[in-house]
């Protein structure tokens, strides 16, 4: 079931196309992550659908129910964690939770109770009393979580809810996220991150310039890239000497890269190792190592929309390591 | 949704937050004694302490509540905890009604400062009370509105400060409170007229002394006309410039 449909939706910024008439939906208790680089147009996206934002033209609808000019009753089902955090400085961590809580029209009960809980749950119990001015990075990105999680939405609009913080953090972020998952709430995620999309969505769009230029559950996404296999191997002695016979044994390889003792090579149809391995070998140069790299979300991005990763991702703060990899 | 729980906790959020901070009390006590002594010892005849009771009442108001509530709303923008209370599910103009409330009701405050002080000075006998709560009422709700007002025409804390000062400058010496009306150049008076506090404190003063010129209910619809206006324009723009 839809539980958040966008059609068609504009955004201008006096005549400047931030978001230019997207579609997409959003699945009931699925996490969805919408992937682009700075200036992309996500926060305007999520801006939008949260009723932060004038629609310029286009629709949102929740559970079927056009909300593009009145957001009051949706927003009452949704909680936000904004990139940059907008809590009280000068209320505590708690004060700060009961008061969003009371936004929501939370009784005095419930929201000390629930308070209470999220505290304990983020490990910010013994800063409950602290005032958000004195919260480290990592600490007020885990309150303005909280805050977003107060009244216990049905959907959370989380927008780059790692940049920017240490590897520690991200990665409980990432186990929150999953247990919200499986909790049953959506959650609306936008990130820089092609590594984070890939392993916490399951339907991911990618939007670049204000447009969305594919969208699909992870699966979908990488059949893209099926049949491009690559291998590294890494050998005993140099490559470069036997490359020649090497594209003569094997011509339905390519090879991407050869330097002195490691190589990649890649092939378009399934293959079995041993001939390979055996080719080495009989040269007098022993494998070390050989790892299929299975094709990752990165790929496809790169050739779906052009973009060097490095570009994208160069301020980022977070580099989890090579994840895709298989050893054999 | 129960709307009202977030509009007293908006309201009890600012109280604490900024009406109810140490300086802002005594911000609420020093101007109207400050004033008072002013014109005790300027004046070479005895003045009648009743006589200054309106002004200083209408000018604590005044003081405590427009640059009060565009700073404090300006400040908020800026931090951006203004976009916590955009997204949550209330209608704009009850949010706009909690983030001015609290600062009415410290205008109103603040105008009965004068009032305990003159007590000790004066006998405040045949006073027409509820004309004078009345009228502090809505000059407090018109000098908010006009906070409000200034809050969505600038972008930065001083810009709040200064245009505060651009309003309340010209309104303290053209409200006939301290020059009466009739003695201000003739081409100045309309300026007189088109400014909110002149009506309220004509009505303080009839309320206080019976000598305001303009009828009352005719100050009374003016009052509500201004702070009309100037909810409805401050609204209409908090939703072309501030929801983007
Ligand atoms: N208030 C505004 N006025 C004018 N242009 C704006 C405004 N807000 C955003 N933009 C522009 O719209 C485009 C999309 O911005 P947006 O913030 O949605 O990007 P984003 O994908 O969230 O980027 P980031 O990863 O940096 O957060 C950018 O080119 C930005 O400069
Ligand atoms: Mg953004």
């Amino acid at each position: 079931m839809k539980i958040i449909e966008a059609e068609n939706l504009k955004k201008q910024y006096n005549g400047f196309k931030a978001v230019d008439g997207v579609n997409f939906y959003i699945k009931r208790g699925e996490i969805f992550g919408l992937l682009g680089p700075n200036g992309a147009g996500k926060t305007t996206t999520i801006n939008m659908l949260t009723g932060l934002g004038h629609i310029t033209a286009g629709s949102v609808k929740l559970m079927g129910e056009d909300y593009t000019r009145n957001a009051i009753k949706a927003q009452a089902l949704m909680g936000i964690v904004p990139d940059e955090s907008n809590l009280y400085e000068e209320l505590n961590g708690r004060e700060n939770l009961l008061f969003c809580g009371a936004l929501y029209g939370m009784d005095k009960k419930q929201r000390e109770k629930r308070a209470d809980l999220l505290l304990t749950q983020f490990g910010l119990q013994e800063a409950a009393g602290k005032p958000f001015k004195a919260y480290s990075k990592g600490m007020k990105r885990k309150l303005t979580i909280a805050a977003g999680l107060i009244h216990e939405p049905e959907i959370l609009f989380l927008d780059e809810p790692t940049t920017g913080i240490d590897v520690a953090f991200a990665r409980q972020i990432r186990n929150l996220i999953k247990d919200l998952h499986k909790k049953g709430t959506t959650i609306f995620l936008t990130t820089h991150y092609i590594e984070e999309a890939e392993r916490l969505c399951e339907r991911i769009a990618f939007i670049v310039k204000g447009k969305i230029v594919r969208e699909g559950t992870v699966v979908e996404l990488m059949q893209e890239t099926q049949g491009e296999n690559i291998i590294d191997f890494t050998l005993g002695g140099d490559f470069s000497a036997i490359q020649k016979d090497f594209q003569n044994s094997f011509p339905g390889f390519k090879i991407i890269s050869g330097e002195n003792n490691s190589v990649s090579i890649q092939s378009s149809t399934s293959f079995t190792l041993l001939p390979l391995v055996k080719f080495f070998e009989e040269r007098n140069l022993p494998v070390f190592e050989a790892k299929i790299v299975r094709p990752s979300l990165e790929e496809v991005f790169v050739n779906v929309t052009g973009i060097e990763l490095q570009k994208m991702q160069n301020d980022q703060s977070i580099r989890p390591g090579p994840g895709q990899k298989g050893s054999v | 949704m129960k709307p009202w729980i977030a509009f007293s906790n908006i309201l009890m959020k600012d109280m604490r937050s900024y009406y109810l901070k140490p300086p802002n009390i005594s911000w609420g006590l020093i101007f109207p004694v400050a004033w008072t002594l002013m014109f005790f010892l300027r004046s070479p005849v005895a003045v009648e302490v009743r006589d200054l009771l309106p002004g200083v009442m209408a000018l604590s108001i005044l003081f405590g509540t427009t640059s009060m509530l565009a700073v404090t709303i300006t400040f908020e923008r800026k931090s951006r905890s203004f976009e916590r209370l955009l997204l949550a599910p209330i209608s704009l103009n009850l949010l706009m009604l909690a983030k001015t409330a609290g600062a009415i009701i410290f205008g109103v405050i603040n105008a009965f400062v004068p009032v305990i002080f003159a007590a000790f000075l004066t006998s405040l006998s045949g006073i027409n009370w509820l004309m004078v709560l009345a009228s502090v009422v809505l000059i407090a709700i018109t000098s908010t509105f006009l906070g409000l007002f200034i809050a969505v025409s600038v972008t930065q804390v001083f810009e709040a400060q200064t245009f505060s000062n651009f309003f309340r400058f010209p309104m303290l010496f053209l409200c006939g409170l301290f020059i009466p009306l009739s003695d201000l150049p003739s081409f100045i008076r309309p300026v007189s007229y088109a400014l909110p506090l002149t009506y309220g404190a004509d009505i303080l003063k009839t309320a206080v002394s019976q000598n305001g010129v303009i009828a009352v209910p005719l100050s009374f619809f003016a009052l509500v006309l201004f702070s009309g206006f100037l909810f409805a324009y401050s609204i209409y723009n908090v939703n072309r410039k501030w929801i983007l």
